[in-house]
């Protein structure tokens, strides 16, 4: 498809072209610098594998995977986002200025993953180093498994919260229904403040770090001992 | 050795075996936990018989008479299939059970012959990659060591869903085996045991699996085979749904398949033969359309050119090795008997991969037994075991009057059990009997 020049950015339309079309020209060597995607009702596995600082807005509501395993990109999603929002994520930023489905950030091993509005479940499951910036609630098991990197909550948090967690650390501002297997309230000491205000600002949101609740892992569970078998 | 007393009458309920199980359990509170897949007899591929040629069919020369192996893998959607030269690859295992110079064997002894080798959790060596001439990398529920530069270097994705010696299950790498380079790997701490989880943690079923793919399609541009593997369980159902989500290559894994480590009772006790799943999942493939254009890799417990030839007459388009690539590698050889002895086992016996003290240097991470295995020595013995493989294979193609692998069929095998009969379907040997069949 022919891109549409704008004064201000390339437009690519995908109400007349397809996914495939779109993600090859956002993931070719002479990607524009800026884009904006229109019409994307939905579509699937949108803007995935980018691998190049391109700054991309996305107009409207997404599926599954956007923005999947992003590399160094800029993506802005102006609507809802569905399963699987930044998966794997890499580097890079990405933002759901509506509400994400489940599994936003799944697995992500790096940058920034901002959600304005709610999400839904398992919310950083499995999540490898990657910060998580979400505006409102986020659902059951969240940050399952979770690995590394920093999951923060400016409203609540469903059941389950850091189950079977390892390395990654939570800041939650609102109530928790409850906590996962292994997942324990830890203080808020200074260097948690200041991180969690530098994660506030990188996120662009306006609240008290001081207002927060920090978890993480009690460890009991890294190694197996009978003694611990119920919590399996 | 002690000679039993032939007055003493041993149980069959409670064997010794059974005895010092219970007695391991009352004092350890854990299951036992081990590698090396099903130890237990089961109907096996020895239970098959080919029927070579006579009067009714036609053999061909051996050694004169062209008998062609290779096989083209997931040409359906991928702009770069595989073009393998035999139908026999490695199994995925990872960098992490395995040592760094046993994945480098591997590589070596694969790309030698012409096939494939395939990472496992804890993601890509580079390694592995620069030994490899054909790799496929796995994509597991545990995404350890998960990238997009990896997948995109790979030359096929396998979305492992399951493996044979413990379908339903996760992996479990002990904190033992996890180094600081496989503690980074996986992004965990060192000595952490290391859970991967039993199921994928952004899809819940083959819809959204469908929508994984085209995913992963997207990020590598269309050109990689997506294979997806299956622990042998449901199999026509799950070979069916694998092909709706869009595999190009369905990767069957029986229950004779092998593990670096899970717990005893799930490798002795889920799953199906590897024998009673291939015909589930050819019928399957038929009943879509799609036997032969989207392939079907058959492992667990193949040893031998003869369960190479018998899977494929049965309908797989290739097989996979994993066990019997560490055998060739030197696992469990006798060179080692004293080691083996002295970790309570012996050579022929030893499957404690989770302890890490594997004295060959293959399933360990400590850099002194790492150094026993060499791998250019231990390529070398891959790669003639798998030359051994292809022509017995073609041996046994041959006599029964084919002119490559892949044209081996059903009807040129019979079962010597009912079991086995009924399970291949293929008839009893002397019979035109296959119990159950309409």
């Amino acid at each position: 498809m022919a891109p549409v020049a704008t004064t201000e950015a390339t437009v690519l339309d995908l109400a007349s072209s397809s996914t495939r079309t779109v993600n090859e020209r956002l993931t070719s060597p002479e990607a524009p610098r800026t884009v904006t995607v229109t019409g994307p009702q939905g579509a699937h596995a949108l803007a995935c594998g980018l691998d190049s600082d391109i700054d991309v807005t996305i107009e409207g509501h997404v599926g599954y995977y956007c923005a999947g395993m992003n590399q160094q990109a800029t993506v802005t999603v102006t609507g809802n986002a569905g399963v699987g929002v930044a998966e794997n994520m890499m580097s890079g930023t990405v933002r759901v200025k509506g509400d994400a489905s489940q599994s936003a950030g799944a697995t992500a091993h790096g940058g920034l993953l901002v959600i304005d509005g709610n999400a839904a479940a398992r919310c950083g499951i499995s999540m490898k180093g990657v910060d998580i910036v979400v505006g409102g609630n986020i659902g059951h098991m969240s940050a399952f498994m979770g690995q590394a990197g920093r999951l923060v909550v400016l409203g609540d948090a469903g059941e389950a919260l850091g189950d079977s967690l390892y390395e990654a650390r939570i800041y939650v501002r609102g109530t928790v229904a409850s906590l996962g297997a292994d997942c324990i309230k830890k203080e808020m000491r200074d260097e948690h403040l200041t991180e969690l205000r530098e994660l506030l600002d990188q996120a662009g949101f306006d609240a008290d770090p001081s207002e927060f609740t920090r978890y993480g892992s009690a460890r009991q569970l890294y190694n197996f001992h009978v003694d611990n078998a119920s919590a399996y | 050795m002690n000679t039993p007393n032939p007055a003493l009458r041993e149980s069959a309920t409670f064997d010794r075996g059974v005895i010092s199980e219970i007695q391991r359990a009352a004092e350890t509170g854990i299951y036992d936990i081990r590698g090396w897949g099903a130890k237990r007899k089961l109907p096996h591929f020895d239970d098959l018989l080919f029927l070579g040629a006579s009067m009714s069919r036609y053999p061909l020369e051996g050694y004169r008479e062209k008998c062609d192996t290779d096989v083209v893998l997931g040409d359906r959607n991928a702009k770069f299939p595989l073009h393998l030269d035999i139908p026999i690859t490695i199994a995925g295992m990872s960098f992490g059970a395995l040592s760094g110079q046993a994945k480098e064997a591997l590589g070596r002894g694969a790309s030698e012959v012409g096939t494939s080798t395939t990472t496992g959790d804890g993601g890509m060596t580079p390694e592995e990659r620069g030994q490899s001439k054909n790799l496929v990398y796995q994509y597991l529920p545990s995404r350890y060591g998960m990238n997009p530069d990896d997948l995109r270097k790979a030359d096929a994705i396998e979305i492992v869903l399951g493996q044979g010696a413990k379908p339903g299950g996760g992996g479990m790498l002990l904190g033992q085996k996890i180094t600081e380079r496989v503690a980074g790997m996986r992004t965990l701490p060192m000595g952490v045991d290391q859970r991967s989880a039993c199921r994928h943690p952004d899809w819940t079923g083959p819809d959204d699996l469908a929508i994984k793919i085209i995913e992963l399609r997207e990020i590598t541009n269309w050109e990689k085979p997506i294979y997806i593997k299956v622990g042998a369980t449901r199999t026509y159902y799950d070979v069916k749904l694998a092909v709706k989500a869009g595999a190009d290559v369905v990767v069957v894994d029986g229950m004779q398949g092998g593990t670096a480590a899970t717990q005893d009772v799930f490798i002795e006790h889920v799953g199906i033969p590897t024998l009673a799943a291939i015909p589930q999942a050819v019928q399957a493939l038929q009943e879509l359309g799609v036997h032969r254009k989207v392939q079907l890799i058959v492992s667990g417990g193949i040893r031998s050119g003869a369960d190479v030839a018998k899977a494929m007459a049965l309908g797989a388009d290739a097989v996979a090795i994993g066990t019997a690539a560490l055998i060739a590698l030197g696992d469990n050889s006798p060179r080692y008997a004293k080691q083996y002895e002295e970790l309570g086992s012996a050579a022929g016996f030893y499957d404690d991969f989770q302890a890490g003290k594997d004295p060959a240097g293959i399933t360990t991470q400590d850099p002194e037994l790492s150094k026993n295995l060499d791998p250019v020595e231990a390529g070398r013995r891959l790669a003639n075991y798998l030359r051994v493989l292809t022509m017995e294979a073609q041996t046994l193609a041959r006599a029964c009057g084919k002119s490559h692998l892949r044209n081996l069929e059903p009807e040129d095998l019979v079962a010597l059990t009912v079991e086995a009969s009924a399970m291949a379907r293929v008839p009893l040997a002397g019979t035109t009997w296959i119990p159950g069949a309409l």
